[in-house]
């Protein structure tokens, strides 16, 4: 009988009511709008980032993180690895040889990333085959080379031309090689497309003298909500005299960093809204309490118990906002799945900076239920605050008083 | 018979020991017996909605006692009083007694609702209370859909419905016209009669006053005569 007398109640006044519900409406459509926007975005960085070269979690020699060097480098073959893809949610892992040399065509020379890929992982992983431009992706066993977009226009490259790299190999043996350009890729990542040079890994092995060495291996999991269980798990099963394991957020701090800046801003945005449709839910209730005093007077008297009388109150502001919240996320899940299919693409400048940072200049909107269950929690909450304001003036309440309303 | 309301000596004082000192009720003891049709009578001021209040543990004398048949109401704490409200006395106030938004079957139920009387017993309670006051074809009516009149029967079928000892009723009739007041006082009256039901108005209405059995008068907040017809 309460929840009939409430939800009755909060269609007595039916403009009230609805004029209510649009306000919680509009607050959860925006609300659930922007930071499904606002995560669907940090989701696509990381996911640029984390998918193009880092992985989720990254396994290094023991010292490779602080001294990024080939002699701090581990045997792919190592026994001790075999236990990284026995794990639930690992999904992919790369194993990568990276250093750094100085290449050369014809009297030019420029410094570059000499990254030994397996390229069949790798097209799995970041799609490496669809960002080569010119023929086909070299494999395993090719003795060629990919360039990057930007190294290739700075000596005018075409696929068959010929490089020569200079570099120091495992133990400080020299290392020196020409190599044919089989491919010219563009990469997201401008840190990438300007200085990387990718070999089969064999490859780079030959090149660098560490046949079986490798300097990281990249894993991408299956549900990165678990990541940080499953970079324990992985630190737990490796020998830590060994290995080292990082991820993604370890790796790369100022990524974190930035989106917490920038997360800041979006969720002092949403508190202005929160503090604007809060005032217009208690504006709500203090019209419903004051024209309705007389009749809690006669509910009061006829032996209706406070706590009974404030359930229906709170239970017509809970009703209200449910009807509101619900609304406004049935209202907004098309808008967001339309931006979730069609991501907005950035042009022009703000493309450009985008791509330095190593971000695919697109703004895809987050389908994470958690969003709408957050802002749904956000406003019953809210609704559960002001409700303590009829709990009060209920409890003062005097019913010959509140019958001389 | 056996006494449904005692007062003795009741008071209630507004800013006593003060200059403008109020005495609302000054000193009433009185006796209803169970089966009375009573009506409190006086001029504007004269105490009588204060003694209502006090008698219906709507509100805290300044001296005396009030009793409801051996329960002292003047000692009772706020919670004990809504329960006690709940299941001793019934309540018809002037006017907007009913719950906008429940139908009258509803608005007659939710006392026994409150009481957490089985479902079949409101069914048939709400039932024959509706039918005794003449509006069975009116239950699944809401309060705007009804008169004045119809609606202050309703109230009275549902101060009925808790069972109370009494019921008390503070200028029921006050915006009825006289034949809704005539069909309500009619069936008060047959109520009281048949199936004696104590009850306590208090009202300026003449035609209330020629119809009360006893007419206790207060003026100052005393009682001044107390008439027996």
């Amino acid at each position: 009988m309460l929840i009939k007398l409430a939800w009755r109640n909060i269609w007595r006044n039916k403009r009230r009511t609805a004029i209510t519900v649009a306000s919680i409406f509009f607050a959860v459509f925006f609300a659930v709008f922007l930071r499904s926007m606002q995560l669907g975005a940090y989701g696509k960085m990381i996911d640029s980032v984390v998918r193009f070269y880092s992985g989720h979690v990254q396994i290094h020699a023991k010292g490779y993180w602080d001294d990024q060097t080939l002699d701090n480098s581990f045997s792919q073959n190592d026994p001790d690895l075999a236990v990284i893809s026995q794990l639930d949610n690992v999904e992919l892992t790369a194993i990568r040889l990276e250093g750094f040399g100085l290449s050369s065509v014809g009297e030019v020379t420029k410094g570059v990333m000499l990254l030994g890929v397996d390229p069949t992982t790798e097209n799995l992983l970041m799609g490496l085959g669809d960002k080569i431009q010119s023929r086909a992706l070299f494999d395993a066993n090719d003795q060629s080379v990919i360039v990057a977009e930007k190294v290739a226009e700075f000596y005018h490259l075409s696929v068959g031309d010929t490089m020569v790299f200079i570099s120091q190999g495992y133990h400080g043996s020299s290392a020196a090689a020409k190599y044919p350009v089989s491919g010219i890729a563009k990469f997201t990542a401008m840190i990438l497309n300007e200085r990387a040079v990718l070999f089969p890994l064999k490859e780079a092995q030959n090149f660098f003298s560490a046949e079986d060495r490798a300097t990281s291996i990249a894993v991408i999991v299956k549900n990165p909500n678990s990541l940080k269980e499953t970079a324990s798990e992985l630190r737990a099963k490796l020998d830590s005299s060994k290995f080292e394991v990082l991820d993604w957020e370890e790796a790369m701090p100022e990524l974190v960093q930035a989106i917490q800046a920038d997360g800041a801003g979006g969720i002092i945005m949403l508190m202005i809204l929160y503090m604007v449709v809060t005032f217009g839910m208690f504006g709500t209730m203090l019209m419903l309490i004051q024209e309705r005093v007389y009749e809690f007077g006669v509910l009061l008297s006829i032996g209706m118990s406070r706590f009974k009388l404030w359930s229906i109150v709170f239970l017509e502001g809970l009703m209200t906002t449910m009807v509101g919240a619900v609304l406004g996320v049935i209202g907004v899940y098309p808008l967001v799945l339309y931006f979730y299919n069609n991501p907005y693409e950035f042009t022009g400048g703000a493309a450009q900076a985008m791509r330095e940072q190593g971000w695919e200049p697109v703004l895809p909107a987050s389908l994470d239920p958690s969003i709408a269950i957050t802002h749904m929690l956000i406003i019953v909450v809210i609704s559960i605050l002001i409700a303590f304001y009829p709990a009060i003036t209920i409890r003062k309440l005097h019913p010959v008083e509140a019958r001389r309303n | 018979m056996s006494a449904v309301i005692r007062t003795n000596n009741l008071q209630k004082y507004y800013n006593p020991g003060e200059p403008l000192e109020v005495r609302a009720l000054d000193g009433v003891t009185l006796e209803i017996e169970r089966g009375e049709f009573t009506a409190i009578v006086g001029p504007s001021g004269s105490g009588k909605t204060t003694l209502l209040n006090i008698i219906g543990g709507l509100d805290h004398q300044t001296g005396g006692t009030a009793h409801i048949g051996d329960t002292e109401i003047t000692a009772l704490n706020d919670n004990q009083l809504i329960d006690f409200r709940l299941h001793n006395i019934g309540f018809v106030f002037q006017a907007y007694n009913l719950i906008p938004v429940l139908t009258a079957k509803e608005n007659v139920e939710f006392i026994m609702l409150l009481q957490k009387r089985p479902k079949a017993e409101r069914d048939a309670r709400t039932e024959e209370l509706l039918t005794e006051v003449g509006l069975a074809d009116k239950m699944n009516n809401r309060p705007m859909e009804m008169s004045g009149g119809q609606q202050q029967r309703v109230a009275v079928a549902r101060a009925l419905a808790s069972k109370p000892q009494f019921v008390l009723a503070d200028e029921p009739t006050a915006n009825l016209d006289s034949q809704s007041t005539a069909d309500l006082l009619d069936i008060m009256a047959e109520l009281n009669q048949k199936e004696h039901v104590t009850f306590l108005f208090s009202t300026h209405d003449q035609r209330v006053i020629d119809r009360a059995r006893r007419v206790v008068t207060l003026e100052d907040g005393k009682i001044i005569s107390d008439v027996r017809k």
